[in-house]
């Protein structure tokens, strides 16, 4: 790592900007967070409520104190004296000592929550104890370290929020902006979610979309969604919806900014807390290289995962793939699909797994129940029900209540069910595996198809070769699952790919290099080279969505302060001093770079798609003619 | 091959260097004794500031060079032999060309004022004034306070720069509000409000006498002409302009005046050599503008021109419309054709000014065709491509002021004001039937 040049020269340095306010304002601050530290180190406040507020009152007061002594007696305008003067923002000591410290608490978030004081079974103890009686309060449940998590982060963004507002007061784009990430964490990330819980409803943030949202999909998530009834199916259709509607729907017209510096938290908590390392983002070109590599991986990553894990819930979903494996340990199996593996050999595995009886539940009403020809060897109680007969009795079982179930035997007779029999249900989906693989190898190849043929010139080489190369890949991936063994995906199970996924890509390259980074690779290091959610709307954005930061003719003086403050690294005035409008896939539309600009040459704006991209090879200002001939060449 | 040699590696020579490159596979030398590579002179302000390092303000990437091919020498020319076609450097060495751009750039222009060769006297022009500013104006301990003398775009830069390491700024004009021999006296008097709130003591009417210095030749103290008052002082800033950088020249046979006197091809009396951007004077003034152009749009149109030129295209340097752009600490300004101070005899003005004192614009248009001439817009962007296509059009500043809203390129929801400026036109202007 080169080290970074604070001054040229060798007299003196340039003053210590923070003033004896700043100071108070730091210590008020600081000591808000030392009482999570006494915390951490199982000190047992007596009274954690009023602890806690004081905890985080004083955090909250301290930076906004901070924030008044350094902007609040300047002109409104931009702020960045002495950026690259302090320790803390120029990785220098205080730089690194932040970003060890971050990445230290992550660590032991995702891998060591019990250092943090989490107890799976019992009172919580440490940091996370003193956390308990705000959990307690919104949903009702004691805190996790994810609660304790949330909880920081969301004071994070308001009260960074508020700095960010003050220090560009003058700019309202920023300032509603600013608005916005806050209020979607504190609403739909925060409270919602709790409050969710707390009526019994599935834990959903309903701004957090696939795949950002990796385990929307999640066997265990969809499971949640269906047992919650028509809450849970809402959930799951906006979750869809959100995907393939709301997200290209609003991409189109506003370009990504209105999720990646707008809604989402991600982007929320680097615009705020992580404003102040945005310049450290890396301009080479090198690096852009790299970022399109690596991103563009990691939505085929996400891709394959999710593809995987739903096939194998709805593998997991078909009678005919009972094995003694599966666990049924005294469960009552219901099954639905006549057809494939013959009745016997499903009820066989069945009892193999220690179901306690079999119901084949006749979904159609009009059609005949199957029957059972060959009864060698099952010993357990299987018999065949209408659903429509039904429909009272199987709502009570699902409760967990004692039920009769009509059978559709010759006898005519009924089945006690007793109170809190479990049960596992088979074949309730309309969707086959076979379907969904093909569904999904179809809409690939069609998005696929329509970049070649109506987008292929906006295409540099290198990106269409690495798009067909990508295409290649996954549909052979998928090809390969739907033709080989079962439940496997190449050669890892899709719970191992989910897992592998969760740490490698959730975990490592979204917590700890993503935000533990800050201080050292700038603030949008996750969203620039792993967020698929972003790399799916930055490939809308750059190629069919009005938006785009416009040039203004030839003014721009080539001075870098927009490339410098580019928090995606993207160099804007490699375009700018040509008069080319700006169109990249990483642009989040933060606004700073038109914030910064001292000659008023950018601007974010949303117009017709054509003529976006307008290079000048001559810039404005000069003689009509020689533009002609330069344009024309 | 033919080899193209440019001196000096500003924003004229590498636009030239960059385009001749885009046209043909020539030989391209570009040589400076500044800096290693091409910097933004503009953003020289931000390094000192700490918005940016050095390497932010260097456009291109070190690699970039290399790989189109064009070499970069760091030497001083001393002398240019035109009939061998040779160069001489200072370091020793000569090098040939085929054909010669100079585009030198500029320098501090001084009065010849007494003190002027002690230490802690600074221009602010080039990378060494910067690093010379840094030397003796660190911070507010070694540099409790600093004198600028003459009021134009380098002076209030530097008084923003040092304003930011907490610096007392005295600055010294010769004018009554600061650069009112450009800006119409409301806009002079507003920018002169804001750069007094940033607590910089701003002295109207005033010149220097002298430097003075102490024992050890570094400055102390300066006199003021009208008053006679000494104002202690670490450092003195020079920003009363910039003239061409063409005393290496001297000796040579290219022909000089105040700059190295070129036609509008931008060649100079000597064949196969040209000059480009700060250093060049016209012969003829073109339109309004003065013969010597010290600005950085000016700089780079003229490498895109002389480029078609020596690829063989031989092409007049034919600037359309007038514009500039400069920030004078919190305030943005762009002008767009030609709004003069001391208005000429045809031109009129309407002036709208925002009760915030923090945006103002001008427009000038012709008393009698009502044909808009020129705007000046302060703390609200607008757009170069309407303005040079309502210049083309020769439309009236009633269209202009009128159809405002469509030029207007500030951020999105930010307060627009044309409503409020076509209110006040309407109010100040006959009824134009």
């Amino acid at each position: 790592m080169s080290t970074i040049q604070r001054d040229m020269s060798l007299t003196g340095q340039p003053p210590k900007t923070i003033t004896t306010q700043q100071k108070i304002a730091s210590a008020i601050g600081l000591i808000g967070f030392a009482i999570l530290i006494v915390a951490f180190f199982n000190v047992n406040f007596p009274n954690k409520t009023l602890w806690l507020s004081l905890s985080l009152g004083s955090m909250a007061i301290g930076i906004i104190w901070f924030t008044k002594a350094a902007y609040g007696n300047k002109h409104e305008g931009i702020k960045n004296d002495g950026v690259y003067f302090k320790s803390l923002s120029s990785r220098g000591f205080w730089g690194w000592v932040l970003g060890i410290a971050m990445t230290l608490f992550y660590v032991a978030l995702y891998w060591f929550p019990q250092y943090l004081g989490l107890v799976q079974d019992g009172d919580n103890k440490g940091v996370v104890a003193l956390f308990d009686p705000l959990s307690k309060f919104l949903s009702g449940n004691p805190a996790s370290q994810w609660f304790l998590y949330g909880t920081l982060y969301t004071l994070a963004i308001l009260a960074f929020g508020i700095k960010f507002i003050w220090k560009y007061r003058h700019n309202r784009y920023e300032v509603i902006r600013t608005f916005s990430v806050m209020f979607f964490q504190l609403a739909f990330a925060f409270v919602i979610p709790e409050i969710l819980v707390r009526l019994n409803q599935p834990y959903y943030d309903f701004k957090n979309v696939w795949p950002l949202n990796y385990d929307l999909f999640a066997g265990y998530k969809i499971d949640e969604f269906i047992s919650a009834g028509d809450v849970g199916l809402i959930m799951l259709i906006f979750g869809l919806l959100s995907i393939f509607v709301i997200t290209p729907i609003l991409t189109y017209k506003y370009g990504k900014r209105w999720y990646c510096s707008w809604v989402c938290g991600c982007g929320g908590l680097a615009e705020t807390a992580g404003d102040p390392f945005r310049h450290l983002s890396d301009k080479r070109q090198v690096a852009w290289k790299v970022e399109r590599w690596v991103i563009h991986s990691v939505v085929v990553f996400v891709t394959v995962m999710t593809t995987a894990v739903l096939f194998s819930y709805l593998q997991g979903n078909e009678s005919a793939n009972i094995s003694e494996w599966s666990n049924l340990d005294n469960k009552m199996v219901f099954i639905s699909d006549a057809e494939g593996k013959p009745l016997n050999e499903r009820i066989l595995a069945a009892q193999k797994a220690g179901a306690s009886s079999v119901v084949f539940l006749n979904t159609d009403p009009n059609a005949k129940a199957p029957t059972l020809e060959n009864t060698d060897g099952i010993t357990i109680d299987y018999f065949f029900a209408s659903e429509a007969e039904n429909k009272e009795a199987l709502e009570k079982i699902n409760q967990g209540k004692a039920a009769t179930l009509i059978t559709d035997s010759a006898e005519g007779a009924n089945f006690n069910v007793t109170e809190g029999q479990e049960t596992s249900y088979y074949d309730t989906f309309w969707i086959s595996k076979e379907f969904f693989v093909w569904f999904i190898i179809g809409l690939l190849t069609l998005v696929f198809a329509w970049v070649m043929l109506f987008k292929r010139e906006q295409l540099a080489k290198d990106a269409k070769y690495g798009a067909i190369g990508y295409f290649v890949v996954v549909i052979s991936i998928l090809l390969f699952t739907y033709f080989s063994s079962p439940g496997k995906l190449f050669f890892f199970e899709a719970y191992e790919l989910r897992k592998s996924y969760g740490f490698v890509i959730g975990a490592m390259f979204s917590g700890v290099i993503g935000v533990g980074f800050y201080p050292i690779f700038g603030s949008r290091v996750w969203c620039r080279f792993g967020c698929p959610m972003a790399a799916i709307l930055g490939f809308q954005q750059r190629l069919f969505s009005k938006f785009r930061i416009t040039t203004n003719g030839g003014q721009c003086i080539s001075c870098g302060n927009c490339s410098t403050y580019c928090e995606m690294g993207i160099d804007v005035r490699a375009y700018a001093q040509k008069g080319e409008n700006i169109v990249r896939s990483s642009c989040v539309g933060c606004g700073i770079c038109s914030a910064v600009c001292p000659r008023g040459v950018l601007k974010l704006e949303n117009d017709s798609m054509n003529g976006r991209i307008d290079g000048n090879e001559i810039l404005l200002g000069n003689d009509v003619d020689l533009m002609k001939l330069m344009n024309s060449k | 091959m033919e080899h193209i040699v440019l001196i000096g590696n500003g924003i004229a020579g590498v636009t030239a260097a960059r385009h001749i490159r885009k046209l043909s596979d020539k030989k391209i030398t570009i040589i400076s004794a500044e800096a290693d590579h091409f910097f933004s002179r503009t953003a020289l302000m931000y390094v000192y500031m700490g918005h940016m390092r050095w390497t932010d303000i260097e456009p291109y990437e070190h690699w970039f060079w290399k790989k189109n091919n064009l070499e970069l020498k760091k030497a001083y020319v001393s002398k240019i032999d035109t009939v061998s076609k040779t160069l001489q450097f200072k370091e020793g060495g000569t090098m040939q060309y085929d054909k010669l751009i100079i585009a030198s750039g500029s320098t501090t222009n001084t009065f010849g004022w007494e003190g002027l060769e002690s230490d802690g006297v600074v221009g602010m022009v080039t990378k060494q004034d910067l690093e010379q500013i840094k030397k003796y104006a660190p911070n507010n301990d070694e540099c409790p306070r600093a004198v600028l003398i003459g009021g134009g775009l380098i002076g209030v830069e530097l008084a923003e720069m040092l304003r930011t390491r907490n610096i007392e700024v005295t600055f010294l004009i010769r004018e009554e509000n600061f650069w009112d021999s450009v800006l119409p006296q409301d806009e002079a008097a507003m920018i002169s409000r804001h750069i007094k709130s940033h607590g910089v003591d701003l002295q109207n009417n005033t010149n220097l006498d002298k430097i003075i210095s102490d024992e050890d030749g570094k400055v102390r103290a300066i006199l003021t002409k009208e008053t006679g008052q000494e104002i202690p002082c670490s450092m003195v800033g020079i920003c009363t302009g910039v003239k061409p950088n063409i005393s290496f020249l001297e000796g040579s046979t290219i022909e000089t005046d105040r700059g190295i006197l070129v036609n509008r091809k931008l060649e100079t009396n000597v064949k196969d050599v040209y000059a480009i951007g700060d250093c060049a004077q016209q012969r003829e003034a073109i339109g309004n503008r003065k013969p010597v152009e010290a600005v950085w749009y000016t700089g780079r149109m003229m490498g895109e021109t002389v480029a078609q030129t020596i690829c063989g295209n031989p092409f007049e340097y034919n600037p359309g419309h007038w514009f500039n752009s400069a920030k004078f600490f919190d305030i943005e300004y762009q002008t767009y054709g030609w709004v003069f101070s001391d208005k000429k005899e045809y031109e009129a003005h309407f002036h709208w000014h925002h009760e915030d004192d923090t945006k103002c614009i001008t427009i000038a248009y012709h008393k009698e065709t009502r044909a808009f001439l020129g705007i000046n817009t302060f703390g609200i962007r607008l757009k170069h491509k309407v303005f040079d296509q309502w210049l083309n059009e020769h439309q009236k500043v009633d269209f202009v002021v009128k159809n405002l809203k469509k030029a207007n390129f500030d951020p999105e929801f930010y307060t627009h004001f044309e409503t409020d400026i076509l209110q006040k036109f309407q109010q100040h202007q006959p009824v134009n039937a």
